[in-house]
This record gives C-alpha cells, structure tokens and sequence, in this order.
C-alpha cells in the first residue's frame, strides 16, 4: 500500500512540476513572443513545436483511422473491442495538435483564416482543412460513446446511421491529412538532407503512420491495462501487429527503392551525424520491430509485443524528428536544440494527453465496450429479406 | 500587359559604399543602424567575399514559392514583379521561411504578434513610374532597374563585351524557375555564397504534383472503401439469413416429426 502511495504521488508530483514549468513557458511565449521562448530563428524556422506536437502528433493519432477501417469498412469485427480506445487516442491527439498549433503560430489569433482565404496551392492550406474536418468527424465518430453514458439513445441511433459514410470520410481525410504532412516537405529539395528528401514523401509518411497506428493501438492498450487492472486482448493485438510489421515491410522495401532510384545509397555509409541518426531511426523503428514481432514466440508473448509495439513509435518519432529538424541542420548550416521552455510546452501537451486518456477510461465505457450492435443501416430490410426468402420456400 | 520588371545586379561594379541600404532603410523607415544580415530591419544587405560585395535581397520569384506555400495566401505576386505580403492575413505558420530557397523572409522574433519581413521591390514607387529606392540610390550602376526582358538582353550583351571579365553566366534567368534579380559577376557564383544547384524547374510544381491527385485519391478511395463495406458487409448479412433458415428449417422439421 504504501508502495502503491509513494508510486502515485512520484507521478503527480512530476506531473506537476512539468505543467508548473509549461504555466509559466506558457506566459513568456505570449507575452514576450517566440523569440524569447524558443530556439527558434530566422535560419531554423520550425523546431520543436511543429516538429513534435504537430508532425509526429498526427502520425501518433492514425490508429484512429486504421482501427476504424478494419473493424467498420473490411467488416474484421473481432478488433471491435480496440475501436474507442483508438478513436479516442485520435480525437485527443488532434486536439492536442491544435493546442500546439496556438503555441506555435505566431498569429494564433488569425487560425481560422484558413476556412475564408483560400490558397489550394498550398500544403498548408490542405493541411488545415484535413485538420479541421478529419477533428469535427472524430468527434463523431467518439460521441457515442459519451453519449452511452448519458443514456441519449435516440442520437446514438442517429450517430450509428452515419457511421459508415463518416468512418469513410474519416479515412480519406486520415489518407490526405497524414500523406500531406510529408507533401509539407516536397518544397525543400535543396533543404531537406538526401536520406529523407524523397519525391515518395506523401507516401512514405501515410504507409509510417499506419505502422504507428497498430502500434500505438497495442502500447495504450497496455498501459490502460497496467494502469486499470484490465485484461488484455493478445490475440486481437497479436493480429494487430502483423498489420504493422506488414507495413514496416511495404515502408522499408520502397524506402530502399527510393534510395537507389536517387543514387543515394552511398549516402547510407558517409560518416556524418545524418547517417547516424537515419540509422538510429531505421534499426529502432523497422529493422528492430520486424525481426521481433514477426516471429510468434515474440508477437504473442506479453513482453516481446509491447517491447516490439514501443520500438515502431520510438523510431517512428525519431523518424518525424530527423525529418523535421535533423534533416535542416546540415543546410541551416547550425544546429538546434529546442529551449527547455519549448520543451516544458511539449512535455505539458504529452502529460496532459495522458491525463486526459487516463480520466476517459475511467469515465466512459472506452474498453468495457457494450456488446456489439448491428451496424447495418438496412437493418429493418434485413427482416424483410428474411420474410421473402422464406415465403418463396 | 505591364511588362515585368526586374534589376540587374553587376557584381563587378559594386564599392560596396551601402548606399542601397541606407536608402532602402529610408524608404521604408526602419532603423538607420548598419547591418551585415537580412533582418526585420534589412531588407538588403552586402555580404563581402574577398573584396567582392554581393547584395542579398528578395528574389521576387516569377513563380515565387512563398506565394504557393502560403496557405492564407497573404503573399501575392504583382504583375509588375514585386512578391508582396499582406499581415493582416498571415497566421504566422512560417511555411515560407522553411520553404523559400534563398533564405529571404526574416521574422520579429522579438514581437509578440510578428510580421514576415522581406524587401517590397518598392511596389509603391514602381507605381508611380519611379525605381525602386536602392537603384536610384546606386551610385556606380552596379543595381540597374528595368524591364526584365531588356535587362536579360543587356546582361547577355555585357558578357558578350567582355568575356575575359565575366563569368559566362547570368544568375536568376532560370533557377527555380527565373526571378527578378539578375545577377552578372567575374568570381564564379558558388565562390560568392549563391545556391547553384536550384532546380530549373518553379519549386511549387513539386507540391502541386502531389497536390493535384487529391480529387483522384477522393474518388478512387470513396469508391474503393464503399465497394469494400458493401461486399463484406452483404457476406455477413447474407451468412445471418442463411444462419437464420437453416434454424427456422431445423425448427419446423422438428414439430413435423414431434407431431405426424
């Protein structure tokens, strides 16, 4: 017991500490601006802030997608019970990517000029849209769940009308949304370092982030499980994380086509800091979980596929970092390390995503998942079917 | 059609006396303080390599890649040439500092509601038939205003003249596409801090190549996924009726042989 007391009052407190320091990084970078908050400058544009809470954040947010159309559009019903759990990590991800959208744009006051002026030139512009719709159907496609728990039957059965046309929205907005961040990049083909800048860039970032979906599906499930003294799912989540080694492969067999369509395979070997850090990304993020989870022993036993799952959004954020940061350095021709007030920023946003991850499962009916209904908006014709066939006998 | 203009920057005829940037500072009514580094309150700047100055400035883009990133579109590109950027518009993401490939817009990192900074061209001069500050302002002709097609003519023509002098080169007739400022020079340009593998082709094209499937992925996807759901959903709905028979058949043989 008091074990278990010393344990919740060490997170807490840590906790704690680190929003304190986000409150105040918080107060200096809207009073003071960015120029005193950060490390950012006119030779490194975008750091931390879009580097982390909104690149990697929506890549971290894609099992919502993913889930959603396994269960909902290939009809694999039995990954039912991970659905909200991945809804939810997607609504809270987005939401947390706007919160760091107002930190990180200098004229946060003016983010809704996006929906009156138009420039569909732009990445950004389709970014912006992808992120206001793709939030408006997350909130969709999560509101039954809080409904449940208020009892509003009546819009429950309205919400479940649509939730094959939204689950279908959601996905081609996932689709545009996550390929369109790596589009964001396309325009620095002299900036960007050779073993990320890719014409493949859109592609590489969707195929990525469906890989980090499944795994971010299998790292909360267990953590809620510690956390909350549930039961686990091995085999859906076992299943779940063929889906990303799948990926990995379809990822690491078009990276290395890219490479030698661009000549670049030399680029692999160059003693430089880029290399390293590609390196780091590759064997933590795709060579690692590959060997691991694509054998059974290691897939389905307990450690072997948290260990597996963990290393795809490790390397996955290593990924997002390099390609964000790194990958500017050697043409920005200086480094950057973000302030610890942008740090402060960051961890706040991550604490607070678990709190509030944490506060929902407590709350909402997230993985007590009611027994499955039926989806099928011709669910009355279907009684009728049954009527005619029967007849005809 | 107003013809576009352009400068014509002679590398070799530059003192460097910086009497573009007092001027341009005047101009715009920044502050008088000297400056080696484009900034919120330099719009053009002298690097010196070896006893050779090179203005640094906005590009002004023919096809400008600021203007395509923008996803507010607060900078627009005028038919005179000038690539302009509106405030009240911009939110501040940045995208065109990240994307410009020569490193032009400065932000007021000091400010907490910042601008984008970056020479005008003196679009407002350019207006009323006047040339831009800096070019009036040169003394030794080093800056030469004019319409862009004349000056490529004069640029060609000048290296032509001399071409023990310069090297065989005009600098922004093609990269990214061509810009406003053209630069000649004797020092070979990679010598001078110039960028000198841009690619020819405008940098938007590469985003508006991706940009331009998404109607394709919309349709293609929208149809993909629904033909999906429908197949595999009828195969479960078509599976429950067939469960369903086979036990309505089971129950009515089993009242047929309960009651003969």
């Amino acid at each position: 017991m008091k074990q278990i007391l010393s344990k919740i009052t060490f997170w807490k407190a840590t906790a704690g500490l680190i929003f304190t320091a986000g409150l105040y990084a918080t107060y200096v970078r809207f009073v003071d601006g960015l120029g005193a908050s950060t490390n950012l400058s006119d030779d490194f544009p975008w750091g931390l802030w879009v580097g982390f809470d909104v690149i990697t954040g929506v890549g971290l947010a894609a099992g919502g997608f993913t889930l959603a159309a396994m269960v909902h559009v290939f009809n694999l019903k039995r990954f039912e019970p991970v659905v909200r759990p991945a809804i939810l990590t997607a609504f809270l991800g987005y939401t947390l990517v706007i919160l760091g959208l107002m930190y990180d744009l200098g004229r946060p006051l003016q983010i809704w000029h996006a929906i009156i002026m138009w420039n569909p030139r732009s990445v950004m512009f389709e970014v912006a849209w992808c992120v206001m719709l793709y939030t408006t159907v997350l909130a969709l496609e999560f509101s039954p769940v809080v409904l449940e728990k208020f009892k509003l039957t009546k819009t429950i059965k309205l919400i479940k009308k649509i939730t094959i046309p939204l689950v279908i929205v959601g996905v081609l907005l996932s689709t545009l949304h996550q390929s369109s961040l790596g589009s964001v990049y396309l325009i620095a083909p002299d900036k960007l370092y050779g073993l990320w800048y890719s014409p493949y860039l859109p592609f590489f970032f969707y195929i990525s982030a469906i890989a980090v979906g499944c795994a971010m599906v299998i790292v909360e499930s267990f953590l809620s499980a510690r956390a909350f003294h549930r039961g686990l799912e091995m085999d859906i989540l076992a299943d779940i994380a063929r889906v990303g080694v799948v990926m990995l492969g379809v990822y690491l067999s078009f990276k290395t086509v890219d490479l030698i369509e661009r000549k670049a395979l030399g680029l692999l070997f160059l003693p430089r800091y880029e290399t390293y850090l590609y390196w780091l990304e590759m064997v933590v993020g795709v060579f690692g979980p590959m060997i691991l989870l694509a054998q059974r022993k290691f897939r389905e036993n307990h450690n072997g596929l948290f260990a597996g799952a963990l290393m795809i959004v490790v390397g996955f954020i290593i990924n997002r970092m390099n390609i964000s940061i790194t990958g500017f350095e050697g043409w920005a021709g200086k480094g950057y390390f973000p302030s610890w007030m942008e740090l402060a920023v960051t961890l706040s946003i991550v604490v607070f995503g678990f709190v509030a991850f944490a506060l929902a499962v407590k709350y909402l009916p997230i993985f007590t998942h009611a027994e499955h209904e039926e989806l099928s908006p011709r669910g009355d014709e279907w009684a009728k079917d049954l009527q005619t066939v029967s007849q005809l006998r | 059609m107003i013809a576009k203009k352009a400068m014509l920057i002679d590398i070799t005829l530059c003192v460097g006396c910086n009497a573009c940037q007092v001027a341009c500072k005047e101009e715009n009514g920044l502050s008088d303080k000297e400056e080696q580094i484009l900034s919120p309150t330099a719009y053009t700047v002298l690097h010196e390599f070896n006893g050779t100055y090179v203005r640094r400035m906005c590009q002004h883009c023919v096809d400008p890649t600021c203007v395509s990133v923008c996803p507010v579109g607060a900078f627009t590109k005028t038919a005179a040439g000038p690539v302009l950027y509106d405030e009240s518009k911009c939110i501040g993401c940045r995208y065109c500092m990240q994307a410009c490939p020569f490193q032009v817009p400065r932000y007021e990192w000091d400010n907490n509601y910042p601008r984008v900074q970056k020479c005008k061209f003196c679009a407002s001069r350019l207006e009323k038939g006047l040339q831009p500050a800096c070019a009036e302002a040169c003394p030794t002709g080093a800056t030469k205003f004019g319409d862009r097609d004349d000056l490529i003519r004069e640029a060609h023509e000048r290296i032509k003249a001399e071409p023990e002098k310069y090297v065989n080169k005009v600098y922004g007739l093609e990269e990214v596409g061509g810009t406003s400022i053209l630069y000649i020079s004797s020092v070979p340009f990679e010598e001078l801090g110039f960028k000198t593998n841009l690619s020819k082709v405008p940098l938007p094209a590469l985003t508006w190549n991706a940009l331009s499937k998404i109607p394709t992925v919309v349709a293609v996807g929208g149809v993909f996924l629904y033909g999906v759901w429908w197949i595999t959903n009828r195969r479960t709905e078509v599976q429950q009726l067939e469960a369903k028979l086979k036990e309505m058949d089971d129950r009515s043989n089993g009242h047929e042989t309960s009651n003969p």
